[in-house]
């Protein structure tokens, strides 16, 4: 071959090369957080909706735990590449919608794309979490879970506990001693996620405000209102309780849920995303029930609220590839795909008409654990105290507030100092994201 | 004649000096000045609201008692794994200089921990030490011990301090091997013909030749503790129970991270590099001293 050839034929490969993408789909980057079998969910519906069309192509790309996920998608929106679609996890919520410019409301996205979309469609509960108060959605719901009492069936009969599960906190305290005089002697009950468990679903349940504002979906200037009576209460009895281990403290996060399932704590407080994890690995007969309550708190049970993680559409993109996100998220409301994604993943389902559809099937009755974050969430409408909590740097916020609960637990602090300390140091939190979220 | 062995002009000595200046200035001083810039600005997560607040982000840290506390922690923590891993790694080598049989299998097995990546090394020893799961900790509570690091601020202590510990273990005992065998043997045979007894040769000859060996080791160990624990700190404890073991460093990345409070976060790590130079140039200026090359 002549130089001269070799010219000729390299040009016109890079000429090739480059008008490929002229011609090809739309690429729609999808960021997320989801490892082993939810991995696997999300490859696969990125795959179905790319086998539905021609014209986009969602590129899903796994980048590490939420925190990292979201780390990696302000680091690339500051280098002004960021992904159209970043999960985010519901923690992140106020830190997001505050973004100005930086995020685009899904109702906005779906508007402009022409997009066939009733918000009315979606069960409230869920995507009231990721809306304005006015109703107008900012985030898709993606993995959606609630927290639920899990509890080891064999171990109950063991102690000569009935069968029906403990409904109120006083009931599941003495459970909790019962079982630990039969031989639970470790740890009688226990939650994970501390704060998530004994503030924010806390509140929630029995009605109270974790901050003012409607938890701060009213604004920025809310305030924490954490040293209340319920919530100075609760860690009361569970300080006393940790004395003799009938209650066990078993982390921050869900790092202690194997105590559940190694069968150390027959009574645990967790995500009911959890199931996949009991199902394979306890080996004993199990359940999961309604968190408890105070029967004393008026109006308790209220509603729980969600956790899991949505979907942001990332703010500075080009009108065709909104056009791409908005399809993507109508094919993500399917029912069927819906009832498909709940019923093998265990995520809850963002659609009325599929929850109605699993409810008719039948389903539940073989699998009942599946429908008690469900229950719980539409147990009644959503109040301003029930509908989720919105606090900008709630990651941080989360660990303070651990960290005050561990030394009440640990006997430094009086569990009311504890509390009074965390919504200080809370709301010292809060000012600091009001000064740069509000300008 | 006389040899030049030395470059006329400053072309070509700034040619050769260029690749190190070129990334000390892009890893080093670039990121540096960006941290020291960082931290003067108030800022929300995606830089799209940035105000310049002077030392705000300083003055509110220091009116943080969490600060302090991760201060106090921070000197706990370094001061007994340097001390304990310079110690322990010391008697090892010497054990290991000696003419024993098997001494190269001793030597292998006691560098190889050196090789386990920090976060790695935090999970082991969580898992050894974990209240439900681990071996150890079960022994402990049969004992009646009432081991537990998720609540028990001490025991965190001690398990991060431990875990640090060993996995520097193997690094010093490499250097102070190599040290005591850069002695020579005359030496140490004289003095034992002069009747030094094995403690008293240790302690007047090979400790002393140790010395720059102990110096270095010193230096590197306290830039360990203060930047390189942070991936045992994060598996084992998370920086809990209650901020027990929350050093300085790990407090960086806590809010910087998790909080997305990068202004206070870049505050942090100014403040850090500020000590750990006035750190090493003090070590440089007294400590040195005393070292005989």
């Amino acid at each position: 071959m002549t130089f001269q050839s070799r010219l000729v034929l390299s040009t016109a490969l890079l000429t090739a090369a480059w008008s490929m993408p002229a011609m090809a789909q739309t690429e729609i980057q999808w960021w997320h957080a989801m490892t082993g079998a939810n991995n696997d969910v999300v490859v696969k519906l990125a795959e179905d909706f790319n086998a539905s069309q021609k014209e986009y192509k969602v590129v899903p790309a796994y980048k590490g735990s939420y925190a990292d996920a979201l780390n990696a998608g302000i680091a690339a929106f500051r280098a002004g590449n960021a992904p159209h679609i970043l999960q985010v996890f519901e923690v992140g919520t106020a830190t997001m919608m505050s973004a100005k410019g930086a995020i685009k409301p899904v109702a906005d996205v779906m508007k402009d794309a022409g997009e066939k979309f009733d918000p009315k469609s979606y069960l409230p509960a869920i995507t009231g979490y990721y809306s304005t108060t006015k109703g107008d959605m900012l985030s898709f719901p993606f993995n959606s879970s609630s927290m639920v009492m899990w509890y080891n069936k064999d171990a109950l009969k063991k102690a000569g506990l009935p069968e029906a599960p403990p409904k109120t906190w006083p009931e599941v305290f003495e459970a909790a001693k019962k079982l630990k005089a039969a031989g639970y002697d470790k740890c009688g009950f226990s939650t994970a996620w501390t704060t998530w468990a004994n503030i924010e679903q806390l509140g929630a349940w029995h009605n109270v405000p974790v901050g003012t504002k409607a938890n701060g979906f009213d604004g920025v200037d809310t305030e924490f209102k954490i040293n209340s009576d319920l919530f100075v209460k609760h860690l009361t009895n569970l300080v006393e309780l940790q004395k003799d281990k009938t209650f066990d403290y078993s982390g921050r996060t869900n790092t202690g849920e194997g105590r559940f399932t190694s069968g150390e704590c027959p009574i645990f407080l967790t995500s009911s995303a959890f199931f996949g994890n009991v199902n394979a690995n306890a080996k004993f007969a199990w359940a999961n029930a309604p968190m408890p309550y105070y029967p004393d708190v008026q109006g308790a049970p209220q509603n729980s609220i969600i956790g899991g993680a949505s979907l942001w559409v990332m703010g500075g993109k080009k009108a065709d590839e909104y056009k791409g996100v908005a399809k993507f998220f109508n094919f993500l409301s399917d029912v069927d795909r819906q009832v498909k994604l709940h019923t093998e993943s265990g995520y809850l389902p963002i659609t009325k008409a599929a929850y109605e559809k699993v409810k008719a099937s039948g389903f539940y009755k073989d699998k009942p654990y599946l429908e008690t974050p469900l229950l719980e969430l539409n147990n009644k409408e959503p109040t301003d105290n029930s509908r989720g909590v919105r606090f900008g740097g709630l990651v941080q916020i989360r660990d303070i507030w651990s960290e005050e609960i561990e030394a009440a637990l640990n006997g430094q602090k009086s569990p009311k100092a504890a509390m009074d300390a965390a919504n200080e140091r809370g709301n010292q939190a809060l000012r600091q994201f009001e000064r740069t979220a509000s300008r | 004649m006389q040899k030049n062995a030395y470059f006329k002009g400053l072309t070509i000595p700034l040619l050769l000096l260029l690749p190190q200046l070129a990334i000390t200035i892009v890893f080093f001083y670039w990121p540096a000045s960006q941290a020291v810039w960082q931290s003067f600005l108030l800022e929300d997560a995606f830089g799209t609201s940035t105000e310049f607040v002077w030392f705000e982000n300083y003055t509110e840290l220091f009116s943080r008692p969490e600060y302090f506390k991760a201060f106090v922690n921070t000197v706990i923590f370094s001061s007994f794994v340097c001390v304990l891993s310079l110690s322990i790694a010391l008697l090892f080598a010497v054990m290991a200089d000696r003419q024993i049989r098997g001494a190269e299998v001793y030597k292998t097995l006691l560098i190889w921990p050196y090789a386990v990546a920090p976060a790695v090394a935090g999970v082991l020893w969580l898992f050894m030490f974990d209240p439900s799961l681990g071996m150890l900790a079960r022994g402990l509570q049969s004992l009646g011990i009432a081991w537990n690091p998720r609540l028990n601020g001490n025991h965190a202590m001690l398990l991060v301090i431990l875990a640090a510990t060993w996995k520097q273990i193997s690094y010093n005992f490499l250097f102070f091997l190599a040290g005591l065998q850069a002695i020579p043997k005359s030496v140490i045979e004289a003095a034992v013909i002069d009747g030094a007894r094995p403690m008293r040769r240790f302690w007047t000859i090979v400790f002393p030749l140790l010395s720059p060996t102990t110096f270095f080791l010193l230096t590197v160990n306290i830039v360990y503790v203060f930047f390189d624990t942070f991936g045992i700190i994060d598996t084992v404890t998370g920086g809990g129970p209650s901020g027990a073991t929350q050093t300085l460093v790990y407090k960086v990345w806590a809010d910087g991270k998790g909080g997305t409070d990068l202004g206070g976060s870049a505050a942090q790590s100014v403040i850090l590099l500020v000590m750990v130079i006035g750190m090493t140039a003090i070590q440089f200026r007294f400590i040195e001293r005393k070292v005989s090359y």
